[in-house]
C-alpha cells in the first residue's frame, strides 16, 4: 500500500512523528477511525485542487522549521475584555497562567479530562463535525488534528453566557509543533462569544468544532499572533441548527504561512451564519489563506463571507470561498465578497469563488476585487495636511474596517480596531 | 501673501502645455477672483499650487509668504499655510469625517511645532464651527462625504478651512453644484474667515459667488495665461457679456 506515492510516505511519517499512546478512551475509536481517514487522503499536497495557491509543505514536513520568538512589550489581546482567560503554552494548557475553568452558563473541561471519563457528551460530537466536513473536500490536516491531539478544551453552553472565554495561545519554544483540538456545543437559546489570540506554536494546527443548537448564539473572534515564523493551520467546523446565529471573525497579521478553513453547515431554518477575515500582509514570507465552504442545506438561512486583505512588499493572499446550495434549500441568502488592497506591484490576491447552487429560489452573489490604493482619495488627506504614510494607514485600516464591522459587539471590533492602528504605527 | 510668477506647467503623462505663464499676486487680506472658459487652466493652477503629483512645472515660480511652494509636497503646501476646497471633494468610505478632522488639524499643527488639541478641545471647537455652517452631528460621524449632497460636500470643505486656518485659501469653483441657498451658506462661511490677514483665490464660472464672496480683484484666465485683470466690473461683464468680447480685445 505504501509503495504507491511519495504522498504515502509523508503522510505516515507525519503521523508516526505526533503519535503518542493515548489512555483507555471513549475517544480513542474516534480517533483511530481519523486516522484510517488521514491515511486514505495522505497529506496535503500542490496537486490537491484546494492547495494550489497555498504550498502545504511548511504544514508537513518533519519536524517543522523553527520560528523565532515574538517578542513585544503590548498587553495581551482581549485584555481589557471582562472575560475568563485560558492560557495554552506550545499547544499545551497551561492551568497556573489560566483562570478557573468557571463561567457562568458553561462547563469547561480540558480534552484530556473529558475523553477520560467513562460516559461524555462530547462523545456524539468530537470528530463529528470534521468528519461531515471531510465530504465533498478533503481535509487531511483536521483529520490529523483529530487522531493525534490530546490538547484543547471541551466547552458546553448551557445558558446565556455573560462573559467571553478568551483562550491565549501563547508560542514560547521555537521548535514547538501542536495540535489543539476544541468542542463547543452551545445548547438551545444558550449564547457564547469564545476569543482566541495568538500565534501558539512555531507550527500549530487547531481545529474548533461548534454545535449551535435551535435559536442559540456563538460569535468567535480570533487574532493569530503576530509572529512572523509561525506555520498556522486551522481549521472551524459549524454546525447551525434552526434559527441560530455562528458569526466568526479571524485578523492575522504576519506569519509565514497561515491556511484558514472554515467549514459550515445549515442544518436548520432560519438560520444565519457570518465568517469574515481582515489581513495585514507585508513581505515576500507572508503567505495566507482563508478557505471557506458552507452548505445551505435547510430553507431561509442567510450566509456571509467578508474577506479584506491588505497586501505589501510580495506578500500573498489566498481566499478560496464556496457556498454550496442544496436542492431543499429554498430562500438561501448567499454573499460572498473577498478583496485585496495591493500597496505595491509585488504583492499577489488569488481568489476563487464558487457557487454551486441546485435550488431554484436563492439570492447568492459573489464579488471579487483586487486594487491599488485609491490616489485621489491619498490627495484629499494629505491636502489637508494629513502626511501621506498616515493618509496611507487611514485607507488601509478603512479598507479593513469593513471586515471587522461584522463583529457585533462594538467593544470587541473597537479592540481590534485600536490594535490594528497601534501596529500600523509601529511598523 | 502668494506670488506666482511666470508659471509654466505641462501634464507629465501628455507632455501638453497647460499653464503658459501665469502671473499673480495676492497681497495678505485680499480676495482675488479667477474667472476663465473651460480648459484654460484655472483648476491646473489650483492643484499645481497645493502640490499634486502629475504636472510638470518648467518655469516659473509660486512663493507663499517666500517659501516655494513648487518643491513642497501637498502635506508641506497645506502646513505653510495653503488650502484648497476642492470643487469635487473626495468620498472616503470608512475613515470617519472627525477623525480624519483632527487627524489634519493635529498633523498641521505637529508640523508648525505647536501643541495638539485634545480630544475634548477639538470636539468644542468643530461643534461650534459646525453649527454655523449648519452641519449637524451626523453630517461629523459620518464617513468623510460618503453619502453627502453636493451642499454638504462643500459646507464640510469649508468647515476644513475654518478648522484648518490657513492664510491663503484656494477655492475652485466651490459654487459649482450648489443651490442659491446652499451657495449663499457658503460663502457667509468663508466671509466670516476674512480677518484682513487671511487671502482668498477664488475660482469660478460664474459672477453669483462674488455678489456674496466680494473680490478685490478679478481675473480672466485663458488659454493658461492671464488675459485681463480688473476690479469687481469685470466679473459682472463677464455675465452679460461672456468671455468673447475680452478674448478678442486681447487677441
Amino acid at each position: 500500500m505504501n509503495s504507491l506515492t511519495g504522498k504515502k510516505d509523508i503522510s505516515d511519517s507525519l503521523s508516526d512523528y505526533f503519535n503518542q499512546p493515548f489512555a483507555s478512551s471513549w475517544a480513542n475509536d474516534i480517533r483511530s477511525a481519523a486516522l484510517v481517514t488521514y491515511k486514505s487522503f495522505g497529506a496535503p499536497s500542490k496537486r490537491d485542487e484546494y492547495w494550489k495557491y497555498t504550498n502545504p509543505n511548511k504544514l508537513t514536513i518533519i519536524p517543522t522549521e523553527p520560528a523565532a520568538l515574538f517578542s513585544n512589550d503590548e498587553t495581551p489581546m482581549f485584555s481589557n475584555i471582562d472575560r475568563v482567560k485560558i492560557v495554552f503554552v506550545d499547544g499545551v494548557l497551561d492551568l497556573n497562567q489560566s483562570d478557573d475553568l468557571m463561567l457562568e452558563g458553561a462547563i469547561i473541561e480540558s480534552l484530556a479530562d473529558a475523553t477520560s471519563k467513562d460516559i461524555h457528551w462530547a462523545r456524539d460530537l468530537f470528530g463529528t463535525l470534521e468528519k461531515n466536513g471531510q465530504k465533498p473536500v478533503k481535509r487531511p490536516l483536521a483529520a490529523l488534528n483529530t487522531a493525534m491531539a490530546e490538547q484543547g478544551l471541551v466547552i458546553r453552553i448551557t445558558d446565556k453566557c455573560k462573559k467571553p472565554l478568551a483562550i491565549r495561545y501563547i508560542h514560547n519554544s521555537e521548535t514547538s509543533d501542536a495540535l489543539v483540538h476544541n468542542i463547543v456545543k452551545v445548547e438551545k437559546n444558550a449564547e457564547f462569544t469564545l476569543l482566541e489570540s495568538g500565534a501558539g506554536a512555531a507550527r500549530f494546527n487547531s481545529v474548533l468544532e461548534v454545535d449551535v443548537a435551535d435559536n442559540a448564539s456563538f460569535h468567535h473572534i480570533r487574532t493569530q499572533g503576530r509572529d512572523h515564523e509561525r506555520k498556522t493551520v486551522t481549521h472551524i467546523f459549524g454546525r447551525l441548527g434552526k434559527e441560530s446565529i455562528f458569526k466568526s471573525f479571524t485578523m492575522t497579521v504576519n506569519g509565514i504561512l497561515t491556511r484558514n478553513d472554515a467549514v459550515l453547515e445549515f442544518n436548520g431554518d432560519n438560520a444565519k451564519a457570518t465568517v469574515a477575515g481582515a489581513t495585514a500582509g507585508d513581505g515576500e514570507s507572508f503567505h495566507h489563506d482563508d478557505t471557506v465552504f458552507i452548505t445551505h442545506d435547510a430553507v431561509n438561512c442567510e450566509s456571509r463571507q467578508v474577506f479584506k486583505k491588505v497586501l505589501r512588499n510580495g506578500a500573498t493572499g489566498v481566499f478560496q470561498g464556496k457556498i454550496l446550495v442544496k436542492a431543499d434549500a429554498q430562500k438561501t441568502d448567499g454573499y460572498q465578497i473577498s478583496q485585496g488592497l495591493l500597496l505595491d506591484d509585488n504583492s499577489n490576491f488569488l481568489a476563487k469563488p464558487e457557487l454551486e447552487i441546485y435550488a431554484d429560489d436563492v439570492a447568492c452573489s459573489h464579488g471579487s476585487t483586487v486594487g491599488a490604493i485609491d490616489e485621489d482619495a491619498i490627495f484629499y488627506l494629505i491636502s489637508r495636511g494629513v502626511p501621506r504614510k498616515q493618509a496611507q494607514d487611514m485607507l488601509v485600516l478603512a479598507f479593513l474596517a469593513e471586515a471587522i464591522d461584522e463583529i457585533d459587539s462594538t467593544d470587541l471590533a473597537d479592540d481590534i480596531n485600536n490594535r490594528l492602528a497601534a501596529w500600523m504605527d509601529r511598523r | 501673501m502668494l506670488n506666482i510668477s511666470n508659471l509654466q506647467v505641462s501634464l507629465d503623462e501628455e507632455n501638453k502645455q497647460i499653464l503658459k505663464g501665469v502671473n499673480l499676486k495676492i497681497s495678505e487680506g485680499e480676495v482675488h477672483a479667477i474667472m476663465g472658459p473651460n480648459g484654460s487652466g484655472k483648476s491646473t493652477t489650483s492643484y499645481v499650487l497645493a502640490g499634486k503629483d502629475g504636472y510638470n512645472v518648467t518655469s516659473g515660480i509660486a512663493e507663499l509668504n517666500g517659501e516655494n511652494l513648487l518643491n513642497m509636497d501637498p502635506e508641506e503646501c497645506a502646513a505653510a499655510g495653503l488650502f484648497l476646497a476642492f470643487q469635487y471633494p473626495v468620498e472616503i468610505p470608512g475613515v470617519g469625517n472627525m477623525t480624519f478632522l483632527r487627524t489634519a488639524v493635529n498633523a498641521q499643527r505637529k508640523a508648525r511645532g505647536e501643541k495638539e488639541l485634545s480630544a475634548g478641545e477639538f470636539l468644542k471647537i468643530v461643534r461650534e464651527k459646525a453649527k454655523s455652517l449648519k452641519i449637524d452631528s451626523d453630517m461629523l460621524k459620518r464617513p468623510v462625504n460618503v453619502g453627502f449632497s453636493g451642499g454638504e460636500k462643500k459646507r464640510n470643505e469649508i468647515l476644513q478651512m475654518a478648522m484648518l486656518e490657513p492664510k491663503m485659501c484656494v477655492l475652485d469653483e466651490t459654487d459649482s453644484g450648489l443651490d442659491v441657498d446652499a451657495m449663499k451658506l457658503v460663502a457667509e462661511g468663508v466671509n466670516a474667515l476674512r480677518d484682513g490677514k487671511r487671502s482668498f483665490l477664488v475660482i469660478t464660472h460664474y459672477q453669483r459667488l462674488l455678489d456674496h464672496i466680494k473680490p478685490d480683484v478679478v481675473h480672466i484666465m485663458a488659454d493658461g495665461k492671464i488675459i485681463k485683470s480688473g476690479g469687481p466690473e469685470l466679473a459682472l461683464e463677464v455675465e452679460h457679456n461672456g468671455y468673447a468680447d475680452i478674448l478678442a480685445e486681447v487677441a
